[in-house]
């Protein structure tokens, strides 16, 4: 077959499945997911006894999706955007948690955030400098950091501002606590490649700058760059998204979302923080008495169910299984406990398993949904024994000022007709 | 390389040399010292013409903030329920003002100032907010001597913090 008769034929494949999903557009129903397709499929008598007209005909050829993407009818599962951000250079876009299943996020749906927009970069004319207080200052390029030994590991990385502390707190998960999501990533230990270079005596920290237009910094401590941090290159078994640093990042596991240096183009090892925009007038915390805490790496235990969750609605009474993510900084979920009754009882969720350290956790619980109005929501307990705490015992410890690190438990309200609210708006 | 050669079973010999001249073209950070501050100066009178033609647009005609962030005032808001962060209520040091205008700022086209209007623009913004003179030019020392009016508000991460159990 010439490149030519290929060519025209995914064309003619494209078309068919544009029409396809223009009909599904034209019958009336804008929202995506199971409510929409089983009405289409009704209209076209695709139903039992009937034959499907898919069975009727060839579907398209190979070659017509040369990367992928998901089906015409998951077309709403994309990254939760704001529409009235006042600058989309330094914003941020959401993980559809709610649509989610596992623990793993796809990469087109990982949460993004960046300062001074997502940079185009060629690998090869990419450089990483490594100096400071270190015996041997090495300029690597991609093809060098590759060369190091490789590992993969699963972890999550989280935005500290996920979510605010005061109202309005959004409608669905995403909206929520959508500045979370997990991978699995390859890279190299930054310990390989400090050990490559010699680190110093006195050297106490790391600062990390990125190759965006917002060259951005962050300080770490020596102890985190020599444990688990890692250099990474791949996320979910391909090279990064340019929204996610390509073609090099930082990951720290369990420290907050903007520590992971993206598109890292530097690594200066030095005696003390840099005290970076983003390490003072940013990333810290004010307290009620006018004080800030600075330095706050971890994002601690926190949970949130995502099915049943706001947005949602129970169709019927009956067998409904609630399942949501946990997660910390501190290492591993050791347990989630869920409330079916407005906070007043709490049962054992089952952990699926892997139960990873700083990974995103799944628990399940079996409910039997009897119609009557309920308030769910679910609480992590972390291998330290952190109990993730309401948002009043939060905030009657670090008062309303805070921006970031909000952990608290997030209660469902579901109501007679099954549709599924924010508890606390 | 016989040095190479020696250290090869504890180094993978992996990437090069980074050269002195090439780390100076990399490394333009400014610690809160200031110690790293460049040569040249920069007048409040300056800043104000910087401003109004780089900064304005974002950060309103006097830095009451637009799109981009309020860079004046709130000093004395921070132990009230409706904290002003600013450059001049919140942010402890002034070369980290330096360090962040010369590397990020202006938004459309960073690292695009001289170190002498970067001075300028500094010197401006301290200006608005009552901490240098109008009449004030900085440079590497007398940047680094201006003592934030938030410089000891910041205090170390007691977490855990709840004690629910």
């Amino acid at each position: 077959m010439s490149e030519h008769t290929t060519d025209k034929r995914v064309r003619e494949a494209s078309r068919r499945q544009f029409l396809q999903a223009g009909a599904a557009l034209a019958g009336g129903s804008a929202m995506a997911g199971v409510a929409g397709s089983t009405a289409l499929a009704e209209q076209g008598n695709n139903l039992p006894p009937n034959v499907p007209e898919w069975m009727k005909a060839p579907g398209d050829p190979m070659g017509s999706q040369p990367y992928g993407t998901p089906s015409v009818h998951e077309k709403g599962v994309v990254k939760n955007i704001s529409k009235t951000l006042p600058q989309y250079i330094s914003a941020s876009g959401r993980t559809p948690l709610q649509e989610l299943d596992g623990i793993i996020t796809p990469n087109g749906l990982f949460y993004e955030r960046h300062h001074g927009g997502v940079p185009t970069i060629d690998p090869a004319e990419h450089r990483l400098m490594l100096h400071g207080m270190v015996d041997r200052p090495l300029l690597f390029t991609m093809e060098d950091i590759r060369r190091f030994p490789s590992q993969s590991r699963i972890h999550f990385i989280e935005c500290s501002g996920n979510p605010v502390y005061t109202k309005p707190y959004g409608k669905t998960a995403s909206d929520l606590v959508g500045l979370v999501s997990c991978a699995e990533w390859t890279g190299v230990p930054l310990k390989t490649v400090l050990d490559e270079a010699g680190l110093q005596a006195g050297a106490k920290w790391i600062v990390a700058e990125g190759a965006d237009a917002a060259a951005l910094t962050r300080s770490i401590p020596i102890e985190k760059c020599l444990d688990d941090a890692m250099l990474v290159y791949s996320q979910n078994g391909e090279r990064l998204r340019p929204q996610q640093g390509y073609p090099l990042r930082l990951l720290l596991p369990g420290f907050e979302g903007n520590m992971n240096v993206k598109w890292l183009r530097r690594l200066r090892v030095v005696a003390e923080p840099a005290y970076s925009r983003e390490e003072t007038s940013k990333y810290t915390d004010p307290m009620p008495d006018g004080t800030s805490r600075e330095f706050t790496f971890y994002m601690e235990a926190k949970s949130i169910i995502t099915r049943p969750s706001g947005g949602q609605k129970l169709t019927t009474q009956g067998f409904h299984e609630i399942t949501g993510l946990a997660w910390s900084g501190h290492g591993k979920i050791k347990s989630v406990e869920v409330s079916l009754d407005e906070g007043k009882s709490w049962q054992q969720a089952e952990l699926q398993e892997p139960v990873l350290t700083r990974a995103l956790t799944r628990f399940r619980l079996p409910w039997h949904w009897d119609g009557a109005p309920a308030v769910i929501q679910s609480r992590a307990i972390d291998e330290t024994g952190y109990v993730q705490p309401t948002l009043a015992e939060l905030v009657a410890v670090r008062g309303l000022n805070s921006f970031y690190h909000n952990n608290a438990i997030w209660p469902w309200r579901i109501a007679a007709n099954g549709e599924v609210s924010n508890g606390q708006a | 390389m016989l040095g190479v050669a020696v250290h090869a079973e504890e180094r993978y010999g992996i990437g090069r040399a980074a050269t002195p001249a090439e780390i100076a073209g990399w490394n333009i950070d400014i610690g809160r010292d200031g110690a790293a501050l460049p040569p040249g100066s920069g007048s409040v009178e300056r800043g104000r013409t910087v401003f109004s033609e780089q900064c304005a647009a974002c950060h309103g005609d006097s830095g009451q903030g637009g799109v981009g962030d309020r860079l004046v005032g709130g000093q004395g808001t921070l132990p009230s329920p409706k904290p002003i962060r600013t450059v001049g209520s919140y942010w402890p040091y002034a070369s980290t003002l330096f360090d962040y205008v010369r590397r990020a700022m202006p938004q459309n086209a960073p690292q695009s100032l001289s170190n002498e209007d970067v001075y300028a623009v500094s010197a401006y913004i301290l200006s608005l907010n009552g901490i240098v003179p109008t009449n004030a030019v900085l440079d590497a020392k007398s940047l680094a001597a201006v003592k934030m009016p938030n410089r000891d508000g910041f205090v170390s991460d007691p977490r855990p913090d709840v004690h629910n159990r």
